[in-house]
């Protein structure tokens, strides 16, 4: 609710300010590679949680603005180079944010290739493409320097931030604060009290462009909110 | 500031929102650190050329960066040559006396460069045989820029002990990574954006340039770029735009050169000349290594880029390519894989048919080219900038030394 004695919007002078990280990844080859899919499983069942990581969430950082036909490594390697275009729809449509941890994450992905495998002989294999690769993400969050008290200096910051910033707070930080949660909206929500404001942040799809179209589509509905709580000829 | 005026805020405006700032964000967490860098040249070659502006780059934002070279004499550098070609899979011979010569060079350089850095990146196997005389303080790191898929056993074998050796490894793609004890870590090459060979050229520019080269740019150009070799599949790229030219009225540029070191250039370069003789509408340039701003001209003017190599190291024609805003459509190997994402920044083939097919799909649908063109640059933008590949180091600076 806009405060024009306050300069601001209420609630504002309790909440803390919102601290803006970037981040920076380290990508390690793994040395292990698959070249069918019942490989692909074993390996998905080995590997570390980073690896389950960096080849779900991390590929919004690695692809900012343009987003794959298919929404993870797994689903794209299985499309690409297998040539198995049923299981790569079944894995594409897992949601790496639907799931509290990396270990249940795994084991959604596990489970699909297991259930496609058993029905099929010989197991689909890679025929003249290249093998899957395991890798993991190591991140190392990183001061961005840009601090926000309101919701307009909110806008302004995130209108310039480096793109590894929305990751790290819109995406990456529903797996570290492990309640779903993510730190954009729980600030928006809990600091600034602008619940409903959070909740319609919450439900943009991070699918639909990667991050430049989060940041596009977060502020576009900032906007609106500050245009509704601003009275026509404020500024 | 480099010689030629550009600073890292010359980045700014080509570069995703954020990245500068981000970048002298990240330099307080490593001001003052030593990182060093060694390889066998100042000149010629990708490595150069990425470190000639690297390293400027990293002392602007208060690392402490150095670029040191080995020096060798020619024997060495036949040897180093013959390991280039060995670890990429070709037989070579290795007799005793050029494995002693190797190792004998590299002393003498430990013993003149007395190396020392809180990290030290050797970068190619030239230089690996220093880590024997490494210090006790600071992290040693190889980066490998070639393509280690397929090495010769033993080149490799007697190349590993030295890499073991080492606190971590780097290489441009998973597929060249190999079994050893050392944690391995992918960094993409990238391209400068300010580089002659990437900077903005004016219609007028481009014009002059094709004009001296005698291209004339009254309908659709395909062009490649690239050595003549045969890896790069020039014959194969000449069959496709003969299956294109009977619906589609198209010139045909294959620009490459650098046969210096290769004796078999020459020969593929004849074997393509007479492969497109009588079409006035194949151009094969010879151009020298230096000519940036031509290459430069040509992907400009380019409608369609093809990069259709059966083998690849990385490829970063692709990149450039890209950056300009083409479509792209490369063989299905190496980096061009990493760089093209199928269906949305161009398409990977794995025939002369898939080129001849795809490069058709594309002059047929103008709209999806430019749309494919824009998303391409955005791609590059994000992915394949120095300003990118300078993170990943000072990224790697920050986790060795933390």
């Amino acid at each position: 609710m806009y405060n024009p004695r306050a300069g601001g919007y209420v609630g504002m002078e309790q909440a803390r300010p919102f601290v803006f990280f970037g981040c920076i990844e380290l990508r390690e080859i793994l040395g292990r590679r698959a070249r069918d899919e019942r490989e692909l499983m074993e390996g998905l069942e080995q590997v570390s949680p980073g690896s389950v990581y960096h080849h779900t969430h991390g590929v919004f950082l690695h692809q900012p603005t343009v987003t794959s036909l298919f929404q993870n490594d797994f689903a794209d390697w299985v499309a690409s180079q297998i040539r198995d275009e049923v299981l790569a729809e079944r894995l594409s449509m897992v949601d790496p944010f639907q799931f509290p941890s990396l270990e249940e994450l795994r084991d959604e992905l596990v489970s699909i290739i297991d259930q496609h495998i058993s029905t099929l002989h010989p197991v689909p294999r890679v025929v003249f493409g290249d093998p899957f690769f395991f890798l993991q993400s190591s991140l190392i969050p990183v001061p961005t320097g840009l601090e926000a008290r309101t919701l307009a200096e909110f806008r302004h910051c995130l209108a310039d931030v480096d793109a590894s910033a929305i990751f790290y707070h819109a995406l990456d930080a529903r797996i570290r604060r492990r309640e779903g949660e993510e730190d954009f909206t729980y600030w928006i929500g809990q600091g600034l009290g602008q619940v409903a404001l959070a909740e319609e942040i919450r439900r943009i799809n991070p699918y639909l462009g990667g991050l430049e179209q989060m940041r596009f589509q977060i502020l576009r509905v900032i906007d609106a909110e500050l245009a509704r709580e601003t009275p026509s000829g404020e500024s | 500031m480099s010689p030629n005026g550009i600073t890292i805020e010359s980045y700014r405006e080509v570069t995703p929102k954020g990245t500068v700032d981000f970048l002298l964000r990240l330099s307080d967490r490593v001001r003052g650190l030593r990182f060093v860098h060694i390889n066998s040249t100042k000149f010629g070659g990708g490595v150069a050329e990425i470190l000639t502006r690297l390293v400027p780059m990293m002392n602007e934002l208060g690392v402490k960066a150095e670029w040191e070279i080995i020096e060798g004499d020619p024997g060495f550098f036949a040897t180093t040559k013959a390991f280039h070609n060995a670890l990429q899979g070709t037989e070579q011979v290795f007799s005793e006396e050029m494995l002693e010569h190797y190792l004998e060079i590299n002393r003498k350089n430990a013993e003149r460069l007395r190396v020392g850095g809180d990290l030290v990146l050797i970068h190619d196997p030239q230089p690996a045989a220093l880590i024997e005389a490494r210090p006790t303080e600071g992290k040693w790191v190889w980066r490998c820029h070639i393509d280690l898929s397929t090495p010769q056993r033993r080149a490799w074998a007697f190349l590993r002990r030295f890499v073991a050796r080492y606190d971590a490894a780097i290489f441009s793609l998973p597929a060249f990574a190999q079994h050893l004890p050392i944690p391995q870590f992918l960094v993409y090459p990238s391209i400068d954006p300010l580089a002659q060979k990437n900077r903005r050229m004016s219609k007028k520019e481009i014009a002059n340039i094709l004009e001296a080269l005698r291209v004339q740019d009254d309908k659709p150009i395909l062009l490649q770029v690239s050595r003549f070799d045969r890896f790069k599949d020039p014959i194969g790229v000449i069959n496709a735009y003969r299956m294109v030219k009977r619906y589609y009225d198209v010139r045909l540029v294959l620009a490459g050169g650098g046969a210096g070191d290769d004796p078999e250039g020459d020969k593929v370069l004849a074997e393509v000349r007479e492969a497109a003789a009588h079409d006035p509408d194949v151009h094969v340039l010879d151009l020298p290594s230096t000519a940036h701003l031509q290459i430069n001209a040509l992907q400009r003017a380019a409608t369609i880029v093809i990069q259709k190599s059966t083998r690849e190291g990385f490829g970063l024609t692709v990149a450039e390519a890209m950056w300009k805003g083409k479509p792209v459509i490369g063989g299905d190997t190496g980096g061009i894989t990493a760089q093209i994402i199928y269906g949305v920044t161009g398409y990977t083939v794995n025939s002369v048919e898939g080129a001849a097919h795809w490069i058709r799909h594309l002059l047929g649908n103008p709209q999806l080219a430019q749309k494919m063109g824009e998303a391409g640059r955005e791609h590059v933008r994000q992915n394949f900038l120095i300003t990118r590949h300078l993170r990943d180091y000072l990224s790697l600076l920050v986790h060795l030394t933390r």
